[in-house]
């Protein structure tokens, strides 16, 4: 059961992967692909036949009528779009299943499970086996990434329906299920470190999915370099973690931990403790995948992909690997308090800083994209604090309601035909209100909206925060709490400034029509789950049942208490957060409904500020100047400097360039004329009489 | 004055020398080239036949004899080739003639 969650997306993969690779191979016999589309956004979507069922033809006879001044001309579907579509959701809608049953199981029923398949390799003291390891952790995992990846396969049917190239979008978004599913079914630190990857990949190919579009393929550049940078620290913590345990297999790992406490490296001067070390190189790689302060630089520009992956990855799933993986790891982290201490730093300031940015943004997905950056710091803060099962419930609830936020501009972008300004928007309620209604309970429950599914979790991070003693956990109640008053402002300004106010641009405005069916069920189901996947899961999340349900997969230390402490909390503390959530609305409401020239005047008066925050703090501009720029230099410098001048005039090419030279003055000698030839000879002979004459001669 | 052998020596040395700088010298045309030639051979007959004389050889002069058969043949397969190579380029003048140019 366990083999058919993981691989039925890879076959679901490879099927469309195949029918694409035939419809491309029957469309263009022989060909390259069709030169770039030029310019903007999705040019495929023609005016008027944005949604309803896909009519081919009729879509073609409007292109024509309403993009004549577009060159290209307008591709029809690859062929086998519909069996592509339904076989990849087909198979996951099957994935889901029985992954619920398994959440059954295993959660409730304690069937735990390991199923070896294969070994991989085998190398000295190093053996690593594809293994998948079921256990509670891994289940809950389960039904995260199969609910939301199957909803988004359903919900990428109608989004997509315009779009030429469908297989392939399948293709990659059941190979990324695969990829995360291998993840967090990973029995050690390289199965993880292979998911790890796979979603990396899969990234990268969906946020350039559109590879006609140049901020796309840059932006997925971007992202696979930035995580790259993460991926270094955590490749070292595996090394770390084999050098000194001999073994990358979890459980031997978490055997040997407890042994390795209080050791340390001898690394030039420093002693540095060893499981500190690898822990926070370990975290380097969470903090790249899960774009934490300083490596986060890639998940707004993630954005440039279509709307469906950015629900699926760059908010829901992948993006809460490195979460994940401390969890998954918090036998390690319990024994390394200085790293538990880091990551909730981490988390704190991405938390507040991702919130302070997504107050001004314009772009809908990129206040999204920020709000996913300050939630995933909350989870690392919950992380940080010991309370493992805590970062798991609101990873599992913001799973639910950040897809449906996502799912739900996706619907608003359809209808405003690719205008994703939200400066643009307004008054769309009227229009649209369905997503209009669901947008709004993926608004209530991320601001912690008191029993929708985000006020369990949310909550439950503040308090647990709280209920640790130290400086830096008091760091970060001031920050989380703050973020979540920031929280509630960004969200219900991306609410009022799209759906209600007057509309800007009348010409999209009457345009704007609901979305289709299929994609509306997505967005009904996780409305449901962004209200009911709270309450009912609290009392296997938090408090004393949470180590029952999680038994041994999530370690707590024996002076960990913060799971019990929350339960003493003052009152005033639990408040907080609703508190902060309810200021944050009614600023929100003065400055956007009731007042709407009171933003714009602030904007004018703390210039310096709003433009510090409309440029995320200028991480990019710094990355740019400190990093790019300078790495530009160097490459130069060897390129020109050291190739060019170097070795091409002195190294091999060097060598053969002076054979060259010496070759040509040579050849000049060769005249051609007879004349000199015949001057050669007499000069030899000449030589010759000379030297008989002195030296030989007869004697 | 009594003509000896190192007169003829020196004559024939003389147009030795001549023949030589006939065929470095000449930048105009081939036919001065073959003519120089001859004029080289001119000079080795007559170092033949002088030394043939002064040593009372006859073998000398019979091998002067063959030189000029050789020098006829040669001068007739020297013009004919001439002859050719002006139908084939147009030109026989002696800076044109450079095909073995590197």
């Amino acid at each position: 059961m366990y083999l058919a969650i993981v691989f039925l997306p890879l076959l679901g993969a490879v099927i469309a992967g195949l029918i694409t690779l035939v419809g491309a191979r029957n469309r263009l016999p022989g060909q390259d692909p069709p030169p770039p589309h030029d310019g903007h956004a999705a040019p495929l979507v023609p005016e008027g036949s944005a949604r309803g069922a896909p009519r081919p033809q009729d879509a073609h006879a409007e292109i024509a009528h309403s993009s004549v001044e577009q060159h290209e001309p307008a591709e029809p579907s690859a062929s086998g779009s519909p069996a592509a579509e339904l076989i990849t959701t087909t198979l996951l809608a099957i994935s889901w299943v029985l992954s619920c049953y398994a959440f059954y199981d295993v959660g409730f029923l304690e069937h735990d499970a390991h199923v070896t398949v294969f070994n991989f390799i085998t190398s000295g003291d190093l053996k690593v086996d594809w293994s998948l390891r079921i256990d509670p952790l891994t289940v809950v995992m389960l039904v995260v990434v199969t609910t939301v990846s199957g909803l988004v396969h359903l919900y990428s049917i109608g989004y997509m329906a315009d779009d030429p190239y469908k297989p392939r979008f399948f293709s990659y978004l059941s190979f990324f299920t695969f990829a995360m599913l291998m993840l967090v079914t990973a029995d050690n630190l390289a199965q993880l470190f292979f998911g790890w990857e796979g979603v990396g990949l899969a990234s990268y190919l969906l946020i350039g999915f559109w590879f006609y579009k140049p901020e796309a393929n840059a932006a997925a550049i971007k992202a696979f370099l930035v995580n790259r940078v993460g991926d270094f620290g955590f490749s070292l913590g595996i090394f770390a973690a084999f050098y000194l345990t001999g073994s990358i297999v979890f459980d031997t790992v978490f055997a040997q931990a407890p042994a390795l406490v209080g050791k340390s490296f001898h690394f030039l001067s420093f002693d540095a403790d060893m499981l500190t070390v690898i822990c926070l190189l370990l975290f380097m790689g969470a903090m790249g995948k899960s774009a934490q302060f300083l490596l986060h630089t890639w998940l707004p520009d993630a954005m440039e992909g279509p709307t469906p992956v950015s629900a699926l990855i760059h908010a829901a799933t992948m993006v809460t690997a490195g979460v994940f993986m401390v969890a998954r790891l918090s036998p390690l982290f319990e024994l390394a308090p200085y790293a538990k201490s880091f990551v909730l730093f981490i988390g704190a300031t991405t938390a507040i800083f991702a919130a302070t940015v997504g107050l001004v943004q314009n772009d809908i997905k990129r206040i999204v994209a920020y709000s996913t950056c300050s939630q995933l710091g909350y989870m690392f803060v919950a992380m940080g604090s010991g309370a493992y099962s805590i970062g798991m419930f609101h990873l599992f609830t913001h799973a639910f309601f950040k897809a449906l936020l996502f799912l739900g501009c996706g619907s608003v972008i359809l209808a405003m035909h690719h205008e994703q300004d939200i400066r643009n928007m307004g008054g769309l309620w009227r229009k649209i209100p369905f997503t209009y209604a669901t947008m709004l309970i993926g608004t209530l429950a991320l601001t912690g909206f008191p029993f929708t599914a985000g006020f369990f979790s949310k909550d439950a991070i503040i308090e647990a925060d709280d209920a640790i003693a130290g400086t830096i956990a008091s760091y970060g109640f001031i920050m989380t709490v703050a973020a979540a008053a920031l929280t509630s402002f960004y969200s219900w300004r991306l609410i009022f400034k799209t759906f209600h106010g007057e509309p800007h641009d009348r010409h999209h405005y009457d345009a704007a029509r609901e979305s289709p069916l299929v994609m509306l069920i997505p967005l009904a189901v996780l409305a449901i789950g962004s209200i009911g996947a709270g309450w009912p899961f609290v009392h296997i999340f938090e408090g004393l049942g949470a180590e029952e349900f999680f038994r041994s997969s999530l370690m707590i230390g024996a002076n960990n208490h913060v799971l019990e402490a929350m339960e003493h909390l003052p009152l005033a503390i639990s408040l907080a957060p609703t508190v902060m959530m309810l200021v944050g609305f009614l600023v929100a409401y003065q400055f956007y409904m009731r007042r709407p020239d009171l933003p714009v005047a602030l904007a004018r008066e703390q210039r310096v500020l709003y433009e510090f925050l409309l440029n995320a703090w200028y991480f990019d501009r710094i990355y740019d100047t400190l990093i790019v720029r300078p790495t530009l230099w160097l490459g130069r410098l060897l390129w020109k400097g050291g190739d060019g001048f170097v070795i091409d005039g002195f190294g091999p090419d060097g060598v053969s360039t002076r054979v060259l030279d010496v070759t040509r003055s040579v050849v000049r000698l060769q005249t051609g004329y007879l004349y000199h030839y015949a001057f050669a000879m007499l000069i030899g002979v000449a030589a010759f009489v000379t030297w008989f004459m002195f030296v030989g001669g007869p004697h | 004055m009594i003509i000896g052998l190192e007169h003829y020596l020196v004559v024939a040395a003389i147009l030795f020398t001549l023949g030589i700088f006939g065929i470095f010298l000449n930048r105009k045309n081939v036919i001065i080239i073959l003519m120089s030639v001859e004029l080289i051979l001119l000079a080795v007959n007559i170092n033949l036949v002088a030394f043939s004389s002064f040593l009372g050889d006859i073998v000398g002069q019979v091998y002067a004899l063959i030189v000029l058969t050789v020098a006829a043949a040669e001068a007739s397969i020297g013009l004919a080739i001439l002859v050719a190579y002006y139908r084939n380029r147009g030109s026989i003048a002696v800076e044109d003639i450079n095909l073995m140019k590197g």
